[in-house]
């Protein structure tokens, strides 16, 4: 197992990074993707429904057929993993977004109007960052949830340490395949923690103090 | 039915000590699409510069949706609104509401901002420079009676409901404005706090003279505060619209009796201010001077007590010469919740507070908390007991202050 990893330590460390960076670029792209869609749903009830629909369909499509599916459009290599982690990372950020948005105080909006506001001032000054504590807890959730997802993009060859899994599990039986296999999702699983950490910290320091849980 | 007969409405503009705008409603009209009756139908009335002007009605007449209208939060159906001659359609909404105050129940304060971020926010989109922003917040603080230093950068949550309430008023004020609306700001704290929020507004009017337009379910409150009172039937029919004496004189209708309620002498203790009636003198002490010569002096004055002001005259503490007599010097009190009256409080509101001191009076205050004197309970009853005398000898009831 030490062997293993020593021989390797410079392309795990380089894989590891690579992972973390595929998943916050695609947690980053849905956020700014679902916000706006939250807040054309909060504004137009039309689209409620059908947001509902598209969210409930879309988390129960299989990852791995999405790979399956966007190889065949968009062809191997990273840009299909980042749109098939991009996919999945929405829900969470959008079901959160909705629901952040819609439990902000109308009279507060109302008072915001009603002191001269523009729509798009009471958006940024006052309806998101009240919102922002619960976008941010769907965020964390879309962040664990896309290190699993980044590790099956790598069957379309993404980047990542999803090819440790996948190598090992071609090579079942072989020497190799247990020390890749167990590298591969231990990894995932330290970086999750790391990163869900440091989002932890960013969202303390982006949350007023008014508005933060106290502990 | 519009009666305003010594209004100058040749210039409709403010006299020099007045900061206010003169309103007027034209015909204004509130139709919503699928409702056969007018939310409000045809809407006339002129509310003066610097006064103060209470919207009063039973829930759904109009009233609201008529002080939403004066800023555009609701737009009208037909007619026209003014405010200082000007059109209100003639400027874009949100110039129009900056140029307005706005305060509503609880104050409505933004929680993610602190209190002196909440109080900067029109005079920030005014594009004032931030030196002159931070002194506004100061100077606004200061008037609604919280202490600056202790209070700018908090949030609203750690403050008490009437402490938020505060702070929205001064939001309000913020900028300056000619004209403000307030939408029922005094219903969500409790009676205590309620009045003495109240008794501030009227010490910050006396003040300021701005044009406010207050609604509110309550008659008492309408009364107390209103240089004129609008009530208000069902589609914002004009049942009266006159000054609290003439109201409560002479009901326009049944209507207006009913609203009203009955009891004349009962009713002068709403109308009769505490500044009606002769203040007794009590021996005051500053704090920190001496306790040993605040005494001698109350003892030669005979009085039991001694009012504490602080460096700037306002009241802190109301102490028995015994709780003053343990301590060297006098020590300083909590003035924030300090129950006080302002000189212009009722007599209703007086005899309330009187029951919950020990000292079977109250303290009144007049503009910026400054100590007037003492209001007891045998002054106010031997005002009352005038007062029915003028009635069984059939004497003509008490023209208004």
């Amino acid at each position: 197992m030490w062997d293993f990893i020593d021989e390797r330590r410079h392309e795990i460390i380089y894989s590891a990074f690579q992972h973390a960076y595929l998943v916050v670029l695609a947690v980053a792209i849905a956020t700014v993707i679902a916000v706006v869609l939250a807040i054309a749903v909060t504004r137009i009830p039309r689209l409620a429904g059908l947001a509902n629909v598209v969210s409930a369909v879309g988390l129960t499509i299989p990852s791995f057929a999405l790979v399956g599916l966007l190889m065949a459009w968009s062809g191997i290599g990273p840009t299909t993993a980042l749109i098939c982690v991009t996919f999945y990372a929405v829900f969470p950020v959008l079901r959160n977004a909705v629901v952040g948005l819609r439990a902000v105080d109308p009279t507060l909006l109302e008072s915001a109007r009603g002191m001269g506001m523009g729509t798009l001032a009471v958006m940024a000054r006052v309806q998101l960052p009240l919102a922002w504590p619960v976008i941010l807890a769907g965020i964390r959730v879309s962040l664990q949830m896309s290190m699993g997802v980044a590790a099956i993009a790598a069957i379309a060859l993404g980047p990542g340490l999803g090819v440790y899994i996948f190598t090992g599990i071609s090579q079942l039986g072989g020497k190799n395949a247990l020390p890749s296999v167990v590298v591969g999702t231990v990894l995932i699983v330290i970086l999750a923690l790391i990163l869900d950490l440091i989002l932890l910290l960013l969202g303390r320091t982006m949350t007023s103090k008014g508005i933060r849980v106290s502990r | 039915m519009t009666n305003s007969p010594e209004l100058d409405t040749t210039t409709g503009r403010p006299a020099a000590d007045i900061s206010g705008a003169e309103i007027t409603l034209d015909s204004v009209v509130k139709r919503y699409p699928g409702q056969k009756v007018a939310a409000v139908d045809s809407l006339s009335l002129t509310v003066p510069a610097g006064e103060i002007v209470m919207f009063v009605g039973p829930s759904g007449c109009g009233k609201t949706t008529s002080l939403k209208m004066i800023n555009r939060l609701i737009e009208p159906t037909s007619g026209t609104i003014r405010i200082g001659g000007d059109d209100i359609r003639a400027k874009s909404e949100d110039e129009l509401r900056r140029g307005i105050g706005y305060v509503i129940q609880g104050g409505s304060l933004f929680p993610h901002m602190t209190v002196a971020k909440n109080i900067a926010i029109v005079p920030k989109m005014l594009g004032w420079p931030a030196a002159r922003i931070a002194e506004r917040v100061d100077e606004l603080l200061d008037l609604v009676g919280l202490d600056p230093a202790r209070y700018r950068s908090r949030y609203p949550r750690e403050l008490s409901g009437g402490q938020q309430q505060r702070v929205g008023v001064a939001r309000g004020l913020a900028a300056d404005p000619p004209v403000i609306l307030m939408d029922e700001p005094f219903g969500a704290v409790d009676p205590i706090t309620r009045q003495r929020l109240q008794d501030e507004l009227l010490s910050i009017q006396r003040e300021l003279r701005k044009t406010i337009v207050m609604v509110t379910h309550d008659i008492d409150e309408a009364v107390k505060l209103g240089d004129r009172v609008l009530i208000l039937q069902e589609g914002a029919q004009i049942a009266q619209y006159d000054t609290p004496e003439r109201i409560l004189a002479a009901p326009a209708n049944d209507f207006v009796d009913d609203f009203v309620g009955s009891g004349s002498q009962l009713k002068q203790l709403t109308l009769t201010r505490v500044s009606d009636i002769d203040l007794t003198p009590r021996t005051t002490c500053r704090v920190g001077e001496s306790s040993a010569t605040a005494i001698a002096r109350a003892e030669q004055a005979g009085d039991q007590s001694l009012v504490v002001l602080d460096d700037r005259g306002r009241p802190v503490a109301w102490r028995f010469l015994r709780q003053v007599r343990r301590h060297e010097t006098v020590q300083d009190g909590d003035r924030e919740n300090m129950v006080t009256l302002d000189q212009r409080a009722t007599l209703n509101d007086a005899l309330d507070t009187m029951l919950t001191s020990s000292h079977g009076g109250a303290i009144v205050c007049g503009d910026r908390d400054q100590y007037l004197g003492v209001i007891d309970f045998d002054s106010v009853t031997e005002h009352m007991r005038a007062l029915g005398r003028e009635h069984a000898d059939g004497a003509a009831p008490r023209e208004p202050a």
